[in-house]
């Protein structure tokens, strides 16, 4: 075939042409969201956070299908401090309550707060860092300041001069305002940076261009194109939350003690750590099994949404 | 796979040097990639011969495995993918078995490297005389301050940059891409070594500063006998620089032997394919016809199957223009049939300045055309000529500094946001970047029909009609609709965005760069399908790039534009054949593979 001794050409039946550029019907669908729920299906630690998260959920909508011990009422001073017996496997706190039936209803407390706190500040900071990023000038010059006058302030610190100010009106709506109004800046600045770097991308100059309104180009294109890093963002948000009414409760600025919540009895048993550690740790450990979950589940979220992340593993 | 070799390199005239061992010695070289689940093999059996002082091209498209090899040359290959077999003899030495440290020896100091993006290859906090020093003293071409400081001195002063010692405390951010990739040679080449490999060097710049680069790679390996691998997408670059060619087609090669005897006569349907759907190529093919030159070449062309998938872009090209008379000069402002006029156009930009103070820059300045309907007309120019704010202005995404814009006789800068709104209906855009103007998470259908539902265009069910009749327009399948972009590939997803930009039956479309980024067989792809398009619904084009190449194919009228001018413009066969300006000319020059006589 070669017409020159040092012209090769590859024989054409080791080299089938394709046709150029054809589609691959057969190939699974595919965008950021398909190829992120993929991944997490494909991490164990999707499964297992995933399930303590699931059974916390259940424990907070209904408690009474894991314990049928009143939390209040059956309190005998007998049991003060009291070892764990048959049918009341964690023991007994000062107060002779049922630990494990404290935990078990403590924890929509503990939930409503870290979820209502959640809401408020992805719904703040996604409201304040959408508008900022996007329409920027002026609007994004005040916008930024007055989230950098919250970020300034330690939400922690803010929250302790709230609840103090507030102390005859204290519920979970209070705590979760005074939790969730200092926390929002730091969702609002990552969004405003994520739809800094979207809005300049081809597709919104394509969008602009077809006349599509400024707001629409916003809520349709560069909104669900940068939202990903506050859904991680809001996911660990939660556990910060729960840890935040725990902190708060533990200082006596959190809830009254008529609420149920774990932080109020990590509050009350820390003055009998050492002759019954067991009504400081199970309520800890409550806390900390949950906050866990779901800083591990804002982990598997973040790596499926990192192609980077996706592709090192 | 027993073959021959490939590339046994015997320039004429040099009988005794055959007898020298080959430089680099490739064979049945195999490279693959892990993935999560499974192996892809991106270099399947490569074989090939290198001798001293030769230069080599190896072309082939985007994914074809040419920078693999280049890069498991020397061990450069990122952590997923190893050399599986086959064996890569430099200088009598496998480069495969040898440890990793031996492999520091030679890099550099006997095999230089030139990475293709010379914008992210030179580290911005450390200054350029920094790092040049740093590869001196790595390579052991010098020792002691002194020594080392003088040698880098004399590599920027090699590398063509004046004042060099001035240059040396100066960051890269100062400097152009071209610079850039001058000092990226200059270091590559510091330690004179045996071998340069040049991983498409100059595709991230200005075909001018291309023409430079690679002049300047010429003289200097010329001068000492460095032989060269140098890897691009363009046939007519590697048939111009190098005089061994290397076609590679997945992952194998399909191709190999001396370049011209290659360009004349491709054997292999790949190659046909490829010649045939090169712009630069088929321009010259033309220029050659026009002058009556009794081409060899076009029979073996016209001898490609005549498959959907091959396109002779000379026979675009070659297409009777749409009834407007070749000399319907430019300047012929007369209302007759003026799809688009444009008049005294300009464009400045504040930009910051020392202090508080704003420079006052002008990106488009005092620019005038007009474009008949029907027609198109390219605007021609390297980057930052400001061809593209001439686009968006039109587009409105950019205000206009002063002049005038009239579009079918309307002066848009008189309508009223209502009016303007129902402009866009008329005019529509296709961007670059096929990658970045879809919305990635929004499916086909969506996408194509979005100016449909913006102007409120029918009703649900006639919407989706209208997506599929322009999904067949585009000839891509109905079932892509329900699909989302990443799943496309590039020339996929600029045919749905020319879809998308034909959806409302624009009488005007506006092509910015709509295809630099695509491989030359999905580019001559394009361009047929934008040509079809053309004459089926008489669209009037605006066709921006910087690849003079493609305008030959495809426009009636050129305008070419230099730091915010236009410099030249008149009826495209006019620019190709008598350029009135010294930056035309210079344009002109520079198209790869212009200087080379195909039909003897």
């Amino acid at each position: 075939m070669a017409n020159s001794s040092n012209h090769y050409v590859a024989p054409l039946d080791e080299t089938p042409l394709a046709e150029v550029d054809s589609v691959n019907i057969s190939a699974q669908a595919s965008n950021l969201w398909l190829d992120a729920w993929r991944d997490m299906r494909g991490r164990p630690m999707f499964y297992i956070s995933g399930f303590i998260i699931i059974l916390v959920a259940l424990v907070a909508l209904f408690p009474g299908w894991f314990t049928q011990v009143p939390p209040n009422n059956d309190c005998l001073l007998v049991n003060s401090n009291g070892a764990p017996i048959t049918g009341h496997p964690l023991g007994f706190t000062k107060q002779g309550c049922d630990v494990y039936s404290r935990i078990i209803h403590g924890t929509s407390t503990s939930l409503s707060v870290g979820i209502i706190v959640t809401i408020l500040t992805a719904g703040l900071g996604v409201l304040f860092g959408a508008f900022a990023g996007f329409y920027g000038r002026w609007l994004d010059a005040i916008l930024s300041r007055v989230g950098d006058i919250f970020f300034a302030i330690p939400y922690i610190l803010a929250a302790v001069v709230i609840m103090s100010v507030f102390s005859s009106y204290r519920n979970i709506i209070i705590i979760s305002l005074a939790i969730g109004l200092f926390a929002w800046p730091s969702t609002a600045r990552v969004l405003r940076a994520e739809i800094l770097r979207v809005k300049n991308a081809d597709f919104v100059m394509a969008s602009t261009a077809i006349g599509v309104s400024r707001f629409k180009i916003l809520m349709r294109h560069v909104l669900p194109n940068s939202i990903a890093p506050v859904i991680v963002i809001t996911t660990l948000s939660l556990a910060a939350a729960i840890v935040a009414e725990a902190t708060l409760s533990f200082l006596g600025v959190g809830l009254p003690t008529s609420f149920m919540s774990w932080g109020n009895d990590i509050s009350q048993a820390q003055s009998d750590l050492r002759n019954a550690p067991q009504t400081l740790i199970y309520p800890s450990l409550a806390l900390t099994i949950t906050a866990l979950s779901f800083i591990m589940m804002g982990e598997v979220i973040r790596n499926a949404l990192d192609p980077k992340a996706r592709a090192r593993r | 796979m027993s073959i021959a070799t490939p590339t046994s390199a015997v320039t004429p005239g040099s009988g005794a040097r055959s007898a020298i061992t080959p430089l680099l010695e490739i064979r049945g070289l195999k490279v693959e990639f892990s993935t999560q689940r499974d192996s892809v093999t991106a270099v399947d059996g490569i074989d090939l011969t290198l001798m001293p002082g030769q230069t080599l091209a190896i072309v082939g498209e985007s994914g074809s495995g040419k920078s693999t090899l280049a890069h498991s040359i020397i061990n450069l290959l990122p952590g997923t993918g190893a050399i599986t077999a086959g064996s890569i003899l430099f200088d009598g030495q496998d480069l495969t078995t040898i440890s990793e440290k031996e492999l520091q020896g030679i890099r550099g100091r006997d095999i230089g490297f030139v990475p293709q993006d010379p914008m992210s290859n030179l580290n911005p906090v450390w200054s350029v005389g920094f790092q040049v020093e740093e590869s001196v003293r790595a390579n052991g071409v010098a020792v002691g301050r002194k020594e080392i400081r003088a040698k880098a001195i004399e590599v920027l002063r090699k590398a063509g940059l004046d004042d060099a010692d001035a240059r040396m405390r100066q960051f890269p951010h100062q400097f152009s891409g071209g610079m850039r990739q001058r000092v990226l040679i200059g270091m590559a080449l510091s330690a004179s070594p045996k071998l340069l490999i040049a991983d498409e060097p100059t595709s991230a710049l200005d075909v001018t500063v291309q023409r430079t680069i690679l002049d300047y790679l010429d003289s200097l390996t010329r001068d000492s006998g460095t032989a060269v691998v140098l890897i691009t997408h363009d046939l007519g670059l590697a048939a111009e620089r190098a005089e061994q060619l290397v076609v590679m087609y997945r992952g194998k090669v399909v191709e190999a032997g001396p370049s011209l005897e290659i360009l004349r006569n491709p054997l292999h349907p790949y190659t046909q394919r490829l010649v045939a759907a090169a712009p630069s190529l088929a321009s010259r093919r033309l220029t050659a016809a026009a002058k009556g030159v009794e081409s060899t070449l076009t029979s073996p062309v016209v001898a490609v199957p005549a498959t959907a998938a091959a396109f002779d872009l000379a026979a675009i090209a070659d297409r009777p223009r749409a009834g407007i008379a070749e000399n319907t000069a430019l300047q012929n402002n007369a209302l007759a049939d003026n799809a688009i006029v444009v008049d005294g156009l300009t464009k400045v930009y504040s930009i910051r300045g020392r202090g508080f103070k704003t420079v006052p820059f002008t990106a488009v300045d005092n620019v005038s055309f007009s474009i008949a309907r029907g027609t198109t007309m390219a605007l021609v120019g390297e980057s930052g000529s400001g061809k593209s704010t001439v686009a968006k202005m039109l587009l409105g995404l950019e205000k206009l500094t002063s002049g005038r814009i009239e579009i079918d006789g309307a002066d848009t800068g008189e309508l009223s946001p209502k009016e303007l709104f129902n402009l866009r209906r008329r005019m529509q855009p296709v961007f670059q970047d096929p990658y970045g103007s879809l919305d990635p998470l929004r499916n086909i259908e969506n996408t194509i029909a979005e100016p449909l539902d913006t102007h409120r265009v029918g009703t649900k069910a006639e919407r989706r009609k209208r997506v599929y009749e322009l999904l067949d327009q585009v000839s891509l399948p109905r079932a892509i609709a329900t699909r989302y972009p990443n799943e496309l590939s590039g020339g996929q997803r600029q045919r749905v965005a020319v879809a998308r930009a034909l959806a409302l039956k624009p009488a005007i479309v506006i092509l910015d760069e709509a295809v630099s980024a695509l491989d030359v067989l999905v580019q001559a792809q394009i361009l047929q399908l934008l040509h079809e398009l053309q004459t089926e619904l008489s669209l009037t084009y605006l066709f921006i790039t910087h690849d003079l190449a493609v305008v030959r194919v495809i426009a009636d009228n050129v305008a070419v534009m230099n730091k915010g001018r236009i410099v030249e413009a008149a009826t495209t066969s006019e620019v190709f054949e008598n350029p009135k300006q010294e930056y035309t000319k210079r344009l002109l020059d520079a198209i790869p593979g212009a200087n080379i006589r195909l039909g003897a």
